[in-house]
Protein backbone atom coordinates (compact mmCIF):
# COMPACT_ATOMS: atom_id res chain seq x y z
CA UNK A 1 0.00 0.00 0.00
CA UNK A 2 1.45 3.38 -0.95
CA UNK A 3 -1.61 5.47 -1.68
CA UNK A 4 -3.05 7.96 0.80
CA UNK A 5 -6.71 7.37 -0.07
CA UNK A 6 -6.27 3.62 0.22
CA UNK A 7 -4.45 4.03 3.54
CA UNK A 8 -7.22 6.24 4.92
CA UNK A 9 -9.84 3.70 3.92
CA UNK A 10 -7.75 0.97 5.54
CA UNK A 11 -7.37 2.71 8.93
CA UNK A 12 -10.98 3.86 8.96
CA UNK A 13 -12.09 0.28 8.46
CA UNK A 14 -10.14 -0.68 11.60
CA UNK A 15 -6.80 -1.50 9.93
CA UNK A 16 -3.69 -1.38 12.12
CA UNK A 17 -0.35 0.11 11.17
CA UNK A 18 3.12 -1.04 12.25
CA UNK A 19 6.34 0.97 12.37
CA UNK A 20 7.80 -0.43 9.15
CA UNK A 21 4.61 -0.06 7.11
CA UNK A 22 4.22 2.66 4.51
CA UNK A 23 2.22 5.60 5.87
CA UNK A 24 1.30 9.04 4.50
CA UNK A 25 3.54 11.91 5.67
CA UNK A 26 0.58 13.65 7.27
CA UNK A 27 -0.30 10.57 9.31
CA UNK A 28 3.30 10.22 10.51
CA UNK A 29 3.57 13.93 11.35
CA UNK A 30 0.31 13.89 13.32
CA UNK A 31 1.36 10.77 15.19
CA UNK A 32 4.73 12.28 16.13
CA UNK A 33 3.19 15.54 17.33
CA UNK A 34 0.46 13.87 19.36
CA UNK A 35 2.56 11.08 20.88
CA UNK A 36 5.42 13.47 21.64
CA UNK A 37 3.02 15.75 23.52
CA UNK A 38 1.81 12.73 25.45
CA UNK A 39 5.40 11.85 26.39
CA UNK A 40 6.13 15.45 27.36
CA UNK A 41 3.04 15.48 29.56
CA UNK A 42 4.10 12.33 31.40
CA UNK A 43 7.52 13.84 32.01
CA UNK A 44 6.29 17.30 33.03
CA UNK A 45 3.36 15.84 34.96
CA UNK A 46 5.63 14.44 37.63
CA UNK A 47 6.96 17.86 38.58
CA UNK A 48 3.88 19.10 40.49
CA UNK A 49 3.85 15.81 42.40
CA UNK A 50 7.60 15.69 42.91
CA UNK A 51 7.24 18.92 44.90
CA UNK A 52 5.26 16.93 47.49
CA UNK A 53 7.47 13.89 47.96
CA UNK A 54 9.39 15.58 50.78
CA UNK A 55 6.19 17.02 52.27
CA UNK A 56 3.98 13.92 52.12
CA UNK A 57 2.10 13.46 55.42
CA UNK A 58 3.17 9.86 56.14
CA UNK A 59 5.90 7.46 55.03
CA UNK A 60 3.28 5.33 53.26
CA UNK A 61 2.09 8.32 51.25
CA UNK A 62 5.65 9.34 50.46
CA UNK A 63 6.41 5.88 49.05
CA UNK A 64 3.16 5.73 47.08
CA UNK A 65 3.78 9.16 45.58
CA UNK A 66 7.37 8.24 44.69
CA UNK A 67 6.07 5.08 43.00
CA UNK A 68 3.58 7.15 41.00
CA UNK A 69 6.36 9.49 39.88
CA UNK A 70 8.42 6.48 38.81
CA UNK A 71 5.44 5.11 36.86
CA UNK A 72 4.92 8.38 35.00
CA UNK A 73 8.60 8.72 34.07
CA UNK A 74 8.46 5.11 32.90
CA UNK A 75 5.49 6.02 30.69
CA UNK A 76 7.49 8.90 29.23
CA UNK A 77 10.32 6.47 28.39
CA UNK A 78 7.96 4.07 26.62
CA UNK A 79 6.24 6.86 24.74
CA UNK A 80 9.45 8.57 23.60
CA UNK A 81 10.58 5.14 22.33
CA UNK A 82 7.51 5.07 20.07
CA UNK A 83 8.24 8.59 18.82
CA UNK A 84 11.87 7.63 18.17
CA UNK A 85 10.77 4.67 16.04
CA UNK A 86 8.64 7.09 14.01
CA UNK A 87 11.75 9.08 13.21
CA UNK A 88 12.18 11.77 15.86
CA UNK A 89 15.09 11.10 18.25
CA UNK A 90 14.48 11.34 21.99
CA UNK A 91 17.21 13.97 22.40
CA UNK A 92 15.37 16.16 19.90
CA UNK A 93 12.08 15.67 21.78
CA UNK A 94 13.72 16.75 25.03
CA UNK A 95 15.41 19.72 23.37
CA UNK A 96 12.10 20.87 21.86
CA UNK A 97 10.43 20.46 25.23
CA UNK A 98 12.87 22.56 27.25
CA UNK A 99 13.03 25.30 24.63
CA UNK A 100 9.23 25.57 24.76
CA UNK A 101 8.81 24.53 21.12
CA UNK A 102 6.81 21.41 22.00
CA UNK A 103 3.69 21.43 24.14
CA UNK A 104 2.50 19.52 27.19
CA UNK A 105 -0.96 19.15 28.72
CA UNK A 106 -2.59 22.18 30.35
CA UNK A 107 -3.05 20.59 33.78
CA UNK A 108 0.70 20.35 34.36
CA UNK A 109 1.25 24.10 34.17
CA UNK A 110 -0.42 24.86 37.52
CA UNK A 111 0.91 25.07 41.08
CA UNK A 112 0.12 22.63 43.88
CA UNK A 113 -0.77 24.61 46.98
CA UNK A 114 -1.61 21.89 49.48
CA UNK A 115 -1.74 18.12 49.95
CA UNK A 116 -5.36 18.47 48.82
CA UNK A 117 -4.09 19.33 45.34
CA UNK A 118 -1.99 16.17 45.31
CA UNK A 119 -5.09 14.07 46.02
CA UNK A 120 -7.20 15.86 43.44
CA UNK A 121 -4.46 15.54 40.80
CA UNK A 122 -3.93 11.82 41.35
CA UNK A 123 -7.66 11.16 41.42
CA UNK A 124 -9.22 13.48 38.86
CA UNK A 125 -6.38 14.53 36.56
CA UNK A 126 -5.43 10.88 36.21
CA UNK A 127 -9.11 9.99 35.73
CA UNK A 128 -9.42 12.53 32.91
CA UNK A 129 -6.20 11.19 31.40
CA UNK A 130 -7.30 7.57 31.62
CA UNK A 131 -10.47 8.39 29.66
CA UNK A 132 -8.26 9.60 26.78
CA UNK A 133 -5.75 6.82 27.18
CA UNK A 134 -8.34 4.04 27.21
CA UNK A 135 -9.62 5.38 23.89
CA UNK A 136 -6.04 5.16 22.56
CA UNK A 137 -6.07 1.40 23.10
CA UNK A 138 -7.95 1.40 19.77
CA UNK A 139 -5.44 3.67 18.00
CA UNK A 140 -4.72 2.72 14.38
CA UNK A 141 -0.99 2.92 15.11
CA UNK A 142 -0.48 -0.43 16.82
CA UNK A 143 2.85 0.17 18.66
CA UNK A 144 1.25 3.12 20.48
CA UNK A 145 -1.93 1.17 21.27
CA UNK A 146 0.18 -1.68 22.68
CA UNK A 147 2.10 0.42 25.22
CA UNK A 148 -1.20 2.03 26.28
CA UNK A 149 -2.24 -1.27 27.85
CA UNK A 150 0.57 -1.07 30.38
CA UNK A 151 0.05 2.66 30.89
CA UNK A 152 -3.68 2.31 31.59
CA UNK A 153 -2.98 -0.55 33.99
CA UNK A 154 -0.60 1.65 35.99
CA UNK A 155 -2.88 4.69 35.89
CA UNK A 156 -5.54 2.63 37.64
CA UNK A 157 -3.26 2.46 40.73
CA UNK A 158 -2.86 6.22 40.62
CA UNK A 159 -6.60 6.83 40.67
CA UNK A 160 -6.90 4.52 43.68
CA UNK A 161 -4.05 6.32 45.40
CA UNK A 162 -5.66 9.70 44.68
CA UNK A 163 -9.09 8.60 45.80
CA UNK A 164 -7.61 7.19 49.00
CA UNK A 165 -5.85 10.49 49.73
CA UNK A 166 -9.09 12.38 49.10
CA UNK A 167 -11.15 10.00 51.26
CA UNK A 168 -8.66 10.30 54.11
CA UNK A 169 -9.00 14.09 53.97
CA UNK A 170 -12.78 14.24 53.67
CA UNK A 171 -13.17 11.89 56.64
CA UNK A 172 -10.72 13.99 58.67
CA UNK A 173 -11.10 17.36 60.34
CA UNK A 174 -13.13 20.20 58.84
CA UNK A 175 -9.87 21.86 57.87
CA UNK A 176 -8.78 18.74 55.97
CA UNK A 177 -12.15 18.52 54.23
CA UNK A 178 -11.69 22.14 53.25
CA UNK A 179 -8.29 21.37 51.68
CA UNK A 180 -10.00 19.07 49.18
CA UNK A 181 -12.79 21.53 48.46
CA UNK A 182 -10.30 24.33 47.80
CA UNK A 183 -8.21 22.12 45.54
CA UNK A 184 -11.32 21.07 43.57
CA UNK A 185 -12.27 24.72 43.12
CA UNK A 186 -8.79 25.42 41.73
CA UNK A 187 -8.62 22.37 39.45
CA UNK A 188 -12.12 22.32 38.01
CA UNK A 189 -11.45 24.93 35.32
CA UNK A 190 -8.31 23.21 33.98
CA UNK A 191 -10.04 19.80 34.22
CA UNK A 192 -12.94 21.02 32.08
CA UNK A 193 -10.46 22.35 29.51
CA UNK A 194 -8.39 19.15 29.54
CA UNK A 195 -10.16 17.26 26.73
CA UNK A 196 -10.06 20.26 24.41
CA UNK A 197 -12.52 22.09 22.19
CA UNK A 198 -15.68 20.19 21.32
CA UNK A 199 -14.65 19.74 17.66
CA UNK A 200 -17.14 17.37 15.98
CA UNK A 201 -15.43 13.96 15.71
CA UNK A 202 -15.96 13.89 11.92
CA UNK A 203 -13.97 17.11 11.54
CA UNK A 204 -11.15 16.16 13.89
CA UNK A 205 -8.25 14.90 11.76
CA UNK A 206 -7.03 12.83 14.71
CA UNK A 207 -10.31 10.93 14.69
CA UNK A 208 -10.41 10.77 10.89
CA UNK A 209 -7.00 9.00 10.83
CA UNK A 210 -8.27 6.88 13.73
CA UNK A 211 -5.32 7.97 15.89
CA UNK A 212 -7.97 8.88 18.45
CA UNK A 213 -11.07 6.74 18.61
CA UNK A 214 -13.32 9.32 20.24
CA UNK A 215 -14.01 13.02 19.90
CA UNK A 216 -13.08 15.55 22.58
CA UNK A 217 -16.60 16.13 23.81
CA UNK A 218 -17.29 12.42 24.03
CA UNK A 219 -14.24 12.11 26.30
CA UNK A 220 -15.36 15.02 28.49
CA UNK A 221 -18.87 13.58 28.82
CA UNK A 222 -17.42 10.22 29.83
CA UNK A 223 -15.25 11.92 32.45
CA UNK A 224 -18.18 13.91 33.85
CA UNK A 225 -20.47 10.91 33.91
CA UNK A 226 -17.90 8.77 35.69
CA UNK A 227 -16.58 11.21 38.25
CA UNK A 228 -18.97 14.06 39.06
CA UNK A 229 -21.30 11.71 41.00
CA UNK A 230 -18.25 10.40 42.90
CA UNK A 231 -17.32 13.97 43.86
CA UNK A 232 -20.84 14.91 44.89
CA UNK A 233 -21.38 11.84 47.06
CA UNK A 234 -18.52 13.01 49.30
CA UNK A 235 -20.38 16.23 50.11
CA UNK A 236 -18.01 18.22 47.91
CA UNK A 237 -19.16 20.79 45.40
CA UNK A 238 -17.92 21.78 41.96
CA UNK A 239 -17.61 25.46 41.09
CA UNK A 240 -20.03 25.45 38.16
CA UNK A 241 -23.68 26.37 38.80
CA UNK A 242 -24.65 25.10 35.32
CA UNK A 243 -23.27 21.61 35.89
CA UNK A 244 -26.06 19.02 35.71
CA UNK A 245 -26.95 15.73 34.10
CA UNK A 246 -29.93 15.98 31.77
CA UNK A 247 -32.57 13.25 31.62
CA UNK A 248 -31.05 11.99 28.36
CA UNK A 249 -27.71 11.49 30.13
CA UNK A 250 -25.87 14.44 28.59
CA UNK A 251 -23.97 16.71 30.97
CA UNK A 252 -24.47 20.45 30.74
CA UNK A 253 -21.81 22.83 31.97
CA UNK A 254 -20.51 26.36 31.64
CA UNK A 255 -18.33 26.83 28.57
CA UNK A 256 -14.71 26.16 29.60
CA UNK A 257 -12.30 29.08 29.34
CA UNK A 258 -10.65 28.33 26.00
CA UNK A 259 -8.55 31.51 26.14
CA UNK A 260 -6.99 30.29 29.35
CA UNK A 261 -6.29 26.89 27.74
CA UNK A 262 -4.54 28.51 24.78
CA UNK A 263 -2.52 30.88 26.92
CA UNK A 264 -1.43 28.07 29.26
CA UNK A 265 -0.34 25.50 26.67
CA UNK A 266 1.54 28.07 24.62
CA UNK A 267 3.83 28.81 27.56
CA UNK A 268 1.81 31.27 29.63
CA UNK A 269 0.74 29.05 32.52
CA UNK A 270 1.47 30.07 36.11
CA UNK A 271 4.26 27.46 36.46
CA UNK A 272 5.23 26.86 32.82
CA UNK A 273 8.55 28.67 32.83
CA UNK A 274 9.65 27.48 36.29
CA UNK A 275 9.00 23.88 35.40
CA UNK A 276 10.71 24.14 32.02
CA UNK A 277 13.68 25.82 33.75
CA UNK A 278 13.90 22.92 36.18
CA UNK A 279 13.75 20.36 33.36
CA UNK A 280 16.41 22.27 31.43
CA UNK A 281 18.67 22.57 34.45
CA UNK A 282 18.52 18.83 35.10
CA UNK A 283 19.03 18.00 31.44
CA UNK A 284 22.24 20.05 31.47
CA UNK A 285 23.32 19.00 34.94
CA UNK A 286 23.03 15.31 34.08
CA UNK A 287 24.58 15.44 30.63
CA UNK A 288 27.78 13.94 32.08
CA UNK A 289 25.86 10.84 33.20
CA UNK A 290 24.61 10.18 29.69
CA UNK A 291 28.08 10.76 28.30
CA UNK A 292 29.69 8.45 30.86
CA UNK A 293 27.17 5.68 30.27
CA UNK A 294 27.43 5.88 26.50
CA UNK A 295 31.23 6.20 26.45
CA UNK B 1 20.95 -0.08 21.71
CA UNK B 2 17.32 -1.01 21.53
CA UNK B 3 16.21 -4.25 23.13
CA UNK B 4 12.89 -5.93 22.46
CA UNK B 5 11.40 -7.25 25.68
CA UNK B 6 9.36 -10.44 25.83
CA UNK B 7 7.43 -11.07 29.01
CA UNK B 8 6.17 -14.29 30.52
CA UNK B 9 3.31 -13.48 32.83
CA UNK B 10 3.01 -16.83 34.59
CA UNK B 11 5.08 -20.00 34.59
CA UNK B 12 4.28 -22.16 31.59
CA UNK B 13 2.83 -19.33 29.51
CA UNK B 14 4.34 -18.17 26.24
CA UNK B 15 6.68 -15.20 26.18
CA UNK B 16 4.83 -12.34 24.51
CA UNK B 17 6.29 -9.11 23.20
CA UNK B 18 5.90 -6.46 25.90
CA UNK B 19 7.67 -3.48 24.39
CA UNK B 20 11.17 -2.18 23.88
CA UNK B 21 13.74 -0.34 25.94
CA UNK B 22 16.82 1.63 25.03
CA UNK B 23 19.96 0.90 27.00
CA UNK B 24 23.70 1.30 26.41
CA UNK B 25 24.44 -2.39 27.06
CA UNK B 26 23.04 -5.66 28.34
CA UNK B 27 23.61 -4.94 32.03
CA UNK B 28 21.72 -1.65 31.89
CA UNK B 29 19.06 -3.32 29.77
CA UNK B 30 18.53 -5.98 32.47
CA UNK B 31 18.19 -3.38 35.19
CA UNK B 32 15.81 -1.16 33.24
CA UNK B 33 13.69 -4.04 31.97
CA UNK B 34 13.34 -5.24 35.57
CA UNK B 35 12.02 -1.80 36.56
CA UNK B 36 9.83 -1.28 33.51
CA UNK B 37 8.29 -4.75 33.23
CA UNK B 38 8.66 -6.46 36.59
CA UNK B 39 8.40 -4.10 39.50
CA UNK B 40 4.81 -5.02 40.36
CA UNK B 41 5.40 -8.74 40.18
CA UNK B 42 3.62 -8.83 36.83
CA UNK B 43 6.25 -11.04 35.20
CA UNK B 44 7.62 -14.50 35.80
CA UNK B 45 10.55 -13.96 33.44
CA UNK B 46 11.74 -11.63 30.69
CA UNK B 47 13.66 -12.23 27.47
CA UNK B 48 15.71 -9.33 26.18
CA UNK B 49 16.73 -9.45 22.55
CA UNK B 50 18.76 -6.78 20.76
CA UNK B 51 16.46 -5.39 18.07
CA UNK B 52 19.18 -5.87 15.44
CA UNK B 53 19.05 -9.62 16.15
CA UNK B 54 15.36 -9.88 15.35
CA UNK B 55 14.68 -11.27 11.89
CA UNK B 56 11.32 -10.41 10.41
CA UNK B 57 9.31 -12.49 7.97
CA UNK B 58 6.14 -11.03 6.54
CA UNK B 59 4.84 -12.67 3.40
CA UNK B 60 3.38 -16.12 3.28
CA UNK B 61 2.45 -16.78 -0.36
CA UNK B 62 0.34 -19.81 -1.17
CA UNK B 63 0.46 -19.79 -4.98
CA UNK B 64 -0.81 -23.34 -5.32
CA UNK B 65 -3.65 -22.88 -2.84
CA UNK B 66 -2.59 -25.87 -0.76
CA UNK B 67 -5.92 -26.48 0.91
CA UNK B 68 -5.00 -29.88 2.30
CA UNK B 69 -2.94 -28.04 4.94
CA UNK B 70 -5.98 -26.26 6.29
CA UNK B 71 -9.27 -27.29 7.86
CA UNK B 72 -11.20 -25.72 5.00
CA UNK B 73 -9.47 -28.23 2.71
CA UNK B 74 -11.63 -31.05 4.04
CA UNK B 75 -15.31 -31.05 3.18
CA UNK B 76 -16.70 -34.19 4.79
CA UNK B 77 -20.39 -33.43 4.47
CA UNK B 78 -21.24 -35.14 1.20
CA UNK B 79 -19.13 -38.22 1.80
CA UNK B 80 -20.37 -38.57 5.37
CA UNK B 81 -23.97 -38.53 4.14
CA UNK B 82 -23.21 -41.19 1.59
CA UNK B 83 -21.41 -43.35 4.14
CA UNK B 84 -24.31 -43.13 6.59
CA UNK B 85 -26.83 -44.03 3.92
CA UNK B 86 -24.78 -47.04 2.98
CA UNK B 87 -24.43 -48.11 6.65
CA UNK B 88 -28.13 -47.45 7.27
CA UNK B 89 -27.43 -45.37 10.43
CA UNK B 90 -29.76 -42.59 11.55
CA UNK B 91 -28.28 -39.26 10.52
CA UNK B 92 -30.18 -37.34 13.23
CA UNK B 93 -28.55 -39.40 15.98
CA UNK B 94 -25.15 -40.02 14.48
CA UNK B 95 -22.81 -37.03 14.23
Amino acid sequence: MNDEAEFLEYVQAGGLVETGDWMPDEYRARLVKFIEMHGNSELMGVLPEREWILRAPTLQRKLALTAKVQDEVGHAQLIFGVVEDLGKPRAQCLADLVTGKAKFHNVFHYPTHTWGDVGVIAWLVDAAAIVSQKALLKCSYAPYARIMKKICWEESFHILHGRDVVLALVTGTDAQHELVQEALDRWWGPLMQFHGHPIPAGEDPMVVWRIKSQGNEEARQQFLDGYVPQVWELGLTLPDPELRRRDDGVWEYTEPDWDELRAVVTGGGPCTQDRLDLRRRFLEQEAWVREAVLA
Amino acid sequence: MIFEVFRQEKKGQPFAHAGSIEAPDGAFADAWAREQYGRRGESEALWLVPRVAVREVHDFPDEFDLKYRRVDGYSLKVRLKEARERAGTNPSRAR
